[in-house]
């Protein structure tokens, strides 16, 4: 077992008996749940929408080569930069030496989970550069030194009042209440400083347009537009797969993100953005840098049978309704993206030795695939993710004896009906004996935490024989 | 159309829940159906398929077929064994000489709601059933295979039951096959929330078209000694008026 297994299974462990936690989340998912059926009740076809985005999507990642080179050229054109960084390394060192050639001591980010998966904040910190997360909820993790819980809602674990006593102790010791609204306005003091002292804006993407040539981006505090305006550079660090092909695609995207991971129309702020500042224009970056982080996303593109995992806005909307989410938390994957799409995706990015754990971390039950905007076929792709680890030779080698004898028995009904026979006899033996949940139980897994299955002296197969073919009554 | 169905009893049913193949039968016979039980069939191949071991699960779906070869209709009381063989066959079976085969006899195989209600277009089976019922909504028929209404629509129509709708019906009890045992703490919070929700309807029964899923309610729902018990629906149908 891979060291990031055994620790999903003691977090797992904790977090599913830990009740107060699984409060806390049950609360901000059921207002989530309400906001969003809401929402998707404002759009008139949501299944038309969804399909829409699908086709856009599927068209967009078949030709990302393509569109990627329409958006750069269009970006250069307008004297902006663009790095096409194959992994977190050279993401993270072109933006850690254009910071340290251009002499920046601060950086402002605004919200970006391609940042948290190349670990871009510590890089920068090390080269002595001061990082400030400017959305609300990632500046609260930030100071906790966590990683976001969710990928919209990045501390949806936290109370208020947690809130208000960490900003006691890392802030202010003079925080009188835990009142939202108060509390953003003490961090909003601390953000408007660092805006304006900055010398580079980090930010994410929501969109590539390709036919535009502009990055999108979506937020609902308005930090976004500050990262974006005030510091002398802007630096966008975004997954190649993030490609609309035209402006007017946006049309369905804007609000089908928006619904999907909070239930508003359309998000706040929406921005687009194409450049550096022009000649006569009054503010706006004098420098613009796209740099476009594949670390992985190129073999999933190369994979025709999991490519549409691609397709992900980040929308959040599969971690909401996942059962296993809701039991489990957020930082219990210990990924950078949790829930399904991070069961799916993770093994592909970060390694299938370490990861593929998650992909057998759910019952299978299709909550996601049902609710996902672009419609991917998630828990389909935990199942090849599942198919492709046995196939890789990297199961358990008593699961792989067991499979081996289970399809013996199964292609001869005579074996299979005696091993099951055999089995009921055993376990009813051992449970006569009390001995159900003992380690001498085969199912002791199933019993600490139910009660025995039934174990009936016929089968079907046998009771059907005795005579239900015939006369009607079952015996 | 042909008055013989043939059935086939997934193999956790035929080993651990036979009555529930009884009742089914009960049930079919009782709305004029001749019913057929292929004495070779074995498993559909889900347990393998579905924890990554398709290459054991296919020769375990070519069996299937060739045992089923013959059968006019298959009806089958469980969502999930009909998942496996309607919807993942065809993928599993994709290099297959059988592959032909297999997706003709996806075409002809129903869940045994699906059958009642679309096949046999009976929603009145002649039920009676007095006691309160809240109905768990199985992943695999609810979203594999769509079936949203049918069930509802048979327990509409049995006498004397009352159906008290349980708070997110449809989510996932916590089963999912090896899940329940490679992530038992999960699986398991996963199903006492399900407990949970149907202590609050107060119900006597929590019925759902998933045998595997019973059986893992019924498992939850014994450890905490509730006074809830799961039956499967065709349990419910098999009913009738003393
Ligand atoms: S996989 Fe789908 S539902 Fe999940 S975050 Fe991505 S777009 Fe949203």
């Amino acid at each position: 077992m891979s060291s990031a297994a055994a620790q999903f299974l003691r977090d797992a462990a904790e977090k599913s008996a830990d009740l107060a936690h699984r409060e806390i989340i049950r609360r901000g998912m059921e207002s989530y749940d309400t906001a969003h059926l809401k929402g998707r009740a404002r759009i008139k076809d949501w299944e038309a929408a969804r399909e829409k985005c699908q086709q856009i999507k599927r068209q967009a990642i078949n030709h990302l080569d393509r569109y990627l080179v329409q958006f750069e050229q269009q970006v250069i054109a307008r004297g902006g930069h663009v790095f096409w960084a194959e992994d977190s390394e050279q993401a993270c060192s072109y933006v850690k030496n254009l910071a340290t050639q251009r002499g920046v001591k601060t950086v402002v980010k605004s919200k970006s989970m391609v940042t948290e998966e190349i670990h871009l904040g510590p890089v920068l910190e090390k080269a002595g550069i001061k990082v400030w997360e400017t959305d609300f909820g990632e500046f609260i993790v930030q100071l906790r030194g966590e990683a976001p819980y969710h990928i919209v809602t990045p501390c949806m674990h936290l109370k208020r009042d947690q809130i208000a006593n960490l900003f006691r102790e890392k802030l202010d010791k003079n925080i009188e209440s835990d009142d939202p609204a108060y509390l953003m306005t003490v961090a909003r003091r601390i953000l408007r400083q660092a805006f304006f002292s900055a010398e580079m804006g980090i930010s994410g993407a929501n969109f590539l347009v390709a036919d535009a040539g502009v990055v999108a981006i979506n937020t609902n505090e308005g930090n976004g537009r500050l990262c974006t305006s005030i510091p002398r550079i802007h630096v966008v660090v975004t997954g190649i797969e993030k490609v609309l092909p035209r402006l007017e695609d946006l049309a369905v995207f804007w609000p089908v993100l928006a619904t999907s991971g909070t239930g508003q129309g359309i998000t706040t702020y929406s921005t687009l953005i194409g450049g550096p500042r022009r000649p006569g224009e009054a503010d706006g970056p004098e420098e613009f840098h796209v740099v476009l982080v594949d670390n992985g996303r190129s073999r999933l593109l190369a994979n025709p049978e999991q490519r549409e995992v691609l397709h992900c806005i980040r929308c959040g909307a599969c971690l909401n309704i996942c059962p296993v989410f809701r039991h489990i938390g957020g930082h219990t994957y210990g990924t950078t993206y949790p829930g399904p799409i991070g069961s799916v995706l993770t093994p592909h990015l970060a390694g299938l030795a370490e990861f593929k754990h998650l992909s057998y971390a759910s019952s299978l039950c299709g909550a996601c695939s049902s609710v996902c905007p672009v419609k991917i076929n998630l828990h389909h792709h935990l199942l090849q993710n599942r198919r492709d680890a046995t196939e890789a030779g990297a199961t358990k080698s008593s699961e792989r004896f067991v499979f081996s004898m289970w399809r013996r028995a199964m292609l001869h009904p005579r074996i299979y009906a005696f091993g099951g026979w055999s089995m009921r006899k055993g376990l009813r033996l051992l449970y006569g004996l009390g001995l159900a949940g003992s380690a001498l139980d085969p199912m002791q897994v199933w019993n600490r935490h139910r009660s025995p299955v039934p174990l009936p002296s016929k089968s079907f197969r046998a009771r059907w024989r005795n005579g239900f073919n015939t006369n009607g009554k079952a015996n | 159309m042909s008055r013989t169905v043939s059935l086939f009893v997934p193999c956790f049913i035929d080993q651990l829940l036979p009555e529930i193949a009884v009742d089914t039968v009960t049930v079919l016979r009782r709305i004029g159906y001749e019913v057929d039980f292929p004495e070779d069939q074995t498993c559909c191949g889900q347990p393998a398929f579905n924890t990554g071991y398709w290459n054991e699960a296919r020769p375990c779906a070519e069996h299937f077929i060739r045992v089923f070869r013959n059968a006019e209709v298959i009806v089958c009381p469980s969502g999930s064994c009909t998942t496996m063989v309607r919807k993942f066959y065809p993928e599993l079976l994709a290099n297959s000489p059988l592959l032909k085969e297999a997706k003709a006899i996806a075409a002809r195989t129903f869940e045994f709601s699906e059958f009642l209600v679309k096949v046999a277009e009976r929603t009145d089976v002649g039920a009676y059933f007095p006691h309160t019922v809240t109905y768990h909504a199985s992943c695999h028929g609810l979203r594999e295979l769509g079936l949203r209404d049918e069930p509802r629509q048979l327990l509409a129509k049995v006498d004397s039951l009352r159906l008290i709708e349980i708070a997110r019906f449809d989510e996932c009890c916590g089963f999912g096959g090896t899940f329940a045992a490679k992530f038992a703490d999960i699986s398991a919070a996963m199903g006492n929330s399900k407990a949970e929700n149907i202590a609050a309807t107060a119900a006597e029964f929590v019925t759902a078209i998933d045998p595997s899923c019973l059986l893992h309610v019924q498992g939850i729902l014994g450890k905490r000694k509730a006074t809830a018990r799961a039956i499967h629906l065709a349990g419910i149908l098999a009913q009738e008026k003393p």
